[in-house]
This record gives structure tokens, C-alpha cells and sequence, in this order.
């Protein structure tokens, strides 16, 4: 019999929230005992765990990777709809990317990396962008990959099916009609846009062995989890990563704050976008078309 | 200027009626309600010009369908947005609403937070965010 589900001691907290920083660099503030109670308690029910206690004894042992991954995969917020906050979207469209096609013109190719792309609206949101705005980008050799630590979420966006609650929410119907096909109860992403995005299980405070060829970094809604050093040597990465002309694109609440020394914000309303600092403000842009 | 607040919903279900004109109400707008296509059309020939048009399929009289159809067939009422908002989820039906005029389908159940991210899409100012939503 499994013993009524779980209370989550303290050093079992401590234990998990150590555990869990140590892994993905997600910080678990002190106050948040519930939250790692509501996401692991059914982790546990269903893995056949008697306790947290259990749990971690079970994260001691060095054989644990598989249920370690799926504790991670649980404390992971993977929150995130198709063209979430709109605006930046159409900021792309009509302003960063026509410019950005002609810079590469001559060379034909175009490099997009999203880290934390959850179950992969935000990167195919920019596929089928390309695909419906940018025709000529037919012949290009565009690379958009998405990362995320979550094996699940990578799971979900290589199979690139949605529930109807997700394709509701600010996928424009007009690209609902052209790029989805319905598969059962659920929403299937076409294989055009599928293969436009390679998606890898990564762990973005690992080194992520980018050489300086991406065009445009979206990481949004990411640092929000992870402390200052954290955040700090990750956006260390994504300059190492960038194009001297490349763009970074963060969420609609967050800021380089602490990293004002590595990046400029485009002055854009609401796109939160940057560019590197010392190069001369790349993109020309009028003031922000409401 | 100040912004036209001014929406219209359109469900022959009171409650349903009741449950979008709410989430409109808290996203800064004025709703007002019609049961049918037709009661619907009626408020726009009085002269109600609203920003947006949330539109159930299936009523009596006058359906969600041939109301968008009536509506785009009057160039006074170009500017107007319609969203088809409704149970019917099969792509024909999709295609079908977008073809006859609609500009954004929603199909329930549905949140206030999807009415707003469709109305962003749109370009529709949202008067109570100052900024788009987080
Ligand atoms: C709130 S979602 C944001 C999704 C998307 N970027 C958006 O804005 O809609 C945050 C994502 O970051 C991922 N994440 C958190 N820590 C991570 C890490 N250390 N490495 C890679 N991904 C991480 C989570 O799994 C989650 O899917």
C-alpha cells in the first residue's frame, strides 16, 4: 500500500532544491515547499515511490539518471503559447527580419537559436513566419534550433501536436487553416513546418559550443528562473554565440540589467530586443508602428 | 482620441453571452449583446460601430455565419473585426468563417485570455493593459 502522499520535510526541500539548482540552475526560492510538493507529489504516485523521503534516497544513488531527469522535467515551468505577446512577433516581421535578409543576402543563410523553446510554439511561431512572409527564404539554408532541459517538452515539440486549448491560444487562424491538420482531438503541425527545427535536450548552463554564427538568440522567459551568476555567464554565452550584428530577444517583462556591459537595447517599443554592445545599432528602425 | 470601446456579442446562449461580454468587461471594453444574427445586424444598422464582433455559428434566425457574410457585404462596417467564437472545430469550418470574412476564430471552450491574445493579434488596443500583457 502507498502511505497517504507524501509531506515533503525539510531537508527533503533542501535536499530536492539543492538537487534541482545543481542540475538546471532553476532557483526554488525558500518559500516554495508547495510548489516542489504539487509538482513532484504526483512524480512520486506515479513512479511507485513511497515518500519523498524514498525520492530522495533515490536521487542519492549514482544509477538514478532517468528518474533525476524526470524530477528536473517536473520543477520545470514550461508556460508558453504561438506568438506569445504578439507584438515582438510582428516586430520581426516588419522590421528586424526584411533587414536582416538583405544583410544576408550573399550568403544565404539564416541562424536562429531558441533556448528554453518548452514544447515548441516559440520557434515554430518563427517557422511558419518565414514560410508564409518571407517566400524567398525557400532556397536559404535556415537553421532554427530549439533547446530545452525538459525531455518531455522536447518530446512534445518534435511531435509537434497541440491540443485545442494550445492551438487557441494566438495562433492566428489563418495560419491554424494553412499549417495544421487535425489528428483526432488534437492539432497537428505540418511536416513542412516540423522539419524547418531541429530540437536538441540541452542544458542551457552547459556550454552550449555556439561559434558565432547565430542571427537571432530568443531566450524568453528563461532567466527569470535561474540567479544573477547564472544569468550572467548564460547571456556571456549567448554574446560568444552571436553574430557581432545578431540580435538577442528576451521576454516582455525582463531586462540585461545585469549585463548592461555585454548589450543594448533596440530602441523599439515593447520588442525587447538587444544587440551586442560596441557594434553601431544594427537594424533601422522607424519609431514603433502601434 | 479615446480609443472606441464599444464591442458586441453575439450568442443566442445567455449565459454564454453573459461569460464573454464578462472577459471583454474586465479587458477595459463595452459590450453589448445580441441573440442572433439578426438582432445583431439590426444594432449595426442603428449606427452601434464597434471595434469588435464576437460571433457565435449556430443561432436561430440569422446564423454566425451568414451574419458575417451580411457584415462584409457593407463596406461601412469594413473596419469592424469579427471573431467567430463557437464549438464548431473542424478545419472545413475554420476555412469556411475566414473565407466569408472572419478575421479570428476561437473555438470553445475558451478563456478571457485567448479573447485577448486573438484581439492582439488583430492590432486591437486592449484599453485596460497599458502594455501588452507579460
Ligand atoms: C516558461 S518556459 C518559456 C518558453 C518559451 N521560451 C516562451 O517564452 O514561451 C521556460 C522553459 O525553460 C526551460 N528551462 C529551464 N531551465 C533550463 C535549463 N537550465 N536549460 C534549458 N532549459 C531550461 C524549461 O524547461 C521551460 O520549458
Amino acid at each position: 500500500m502507498i502511505a497517504p502522499v507524501a509531506t515533503l520535510e525539510r531537508e527533503e526541500f533542501h535536499f530536492i532544491r539543492d538537487f534541482v539548482y545543481k542540475t538546471a540552475a532553476i532557483v526554488i526560492d525558500e518559500d516554495k515547499h508547495y510548489l516542489v510538493e504539487y509538482r513532484l507529489g504526483p512524480l512520486i504516485e506515479r513512479e511507485g515511490i513511497r515518500s519523498f523521503r524514498h525520492l530522495v534516497s533515490e536521487l542519492r544513488q549514482p544509477t538514478s539518471g532517468p528518474l533525476r531527469s524526470r524530477v528536473v522535467d517536473a520543477m520545470t515551468t514550461n508556460e508558453t503559447s504561438f506568438f506569445r505577446d504578439a507584438r515582438p512577433f510582428d516586430h520581426l516581421r516588419r522590421a528586424v527580419l526584411p533587414q536582416l535578409i538583405e544583410r544576408r543576402r550573399s550568403e544565404k543563410c539564416l541562424t536562429f537559436f531558441f533556448g528554453g523553446c518548452s514544447s515548441g510554439q516559440e520557434p515554430y511561431s518563427i517557422a511558419m513566419i518565414l514560410r508564409q512572409f518571407f517566400p524567398e527564404l525557400d532556397t536559404w539554408n535556415l537553421r532554427l534550433t530549439g533547446a530545452d532541459i525538459s525531455s518531455e517538452m522536447i518530446r512534445r515539440a518534435r511531435e509537434g501536436v497541440y491540443t485545442q486549448f494550445e492551438i487557441n491560444r494566438g495562433l492566428p487562424a489563418r495560419l491554424l487553416v494553412q499549417f495544421f491538420e487535425k489528428a483526432g482531438i488534437h492539432w497537428r503541425l505540418s511536416e513542412s513546418i516540423r522539419s524547418m527545427v531541429q530540437f536538441e535536450e540541452r542544458n542551457l548552463t552547459h556550454p552550449l559550443g555556439l561559434t558565432g554564427n547565430v542571427d537571432i538568440f530568443f531566450l524568453r522567459n528563461v532567466l527569470i528562473y535561474f540567479d544573477q551568476e547564472e544569468r550572467r555567464r548564460l547571456l556571456q554565452q549567448v554574446r560568444d554565440g552571436l553574430r557581432s550584428d545578431g540580435f538577442l530577444m528576451l521576454g516582455a517583462a525582463e531586462t540585461t540589467v545585469f549585463c548592461n556591459d555585454l548589450f543594448v537595447p533596440v530602441p523599439m517599443e515593447f520588442s525587447n530586443l538587444f544587440h551586442l554592445k560596441g557594434t553601431p545599432n544594427p537594424i533601422n528602425l522607424n519609431p514603433c508602428q502601434a | 482620441m479615446e480609443p472606441n470601446r464599444r464591442t458586441l456579442v453575439v450568442d443566442d446562449s445567455r449565459v454564454i453571452r453573459t461569460i464573454v461580454s464578462r472577459a471583454l468587461t474586465e479587458l477595459g471594453f463595452q459590450p453589448e449583446e445580441a441573440g442572433n444574427g439578426r438582432e445583431a445586424l439590426e444594432r449595426l444598422k442603428q449606427g452601434l460601430l464597434p471595434v469588435v464582433v464576437m460571433i457565435d455559428w449556430n443561432m436561430p434566425e440569422l446564423n454566425g455565419l451568414e451574419m458575417v457574410q451580411a457584415v462584409r457585404a457593407n463596406p461601412d462596417w469594413e473596419d469592424v473585426r469579427l471573431v467567430m467564437i463557437t464549438s464548431e472545430n473542424e478545419l472545413d469550418r475554420v476555412q469556411t468563417a475566414l473565407m466569408a470574412g472572419a478575421d479570428e476564430y476561437i473555438m470553445k471552450p475558451f478563456t478571457k485570455e485567448m479573447i485577448q491574445e486573438k484581439l492582439n493579434l488583430l492590432g486591437v488596443p486592449i484599453p485596460a493593459a497599458a502594455a501588452p500583457a507579460a
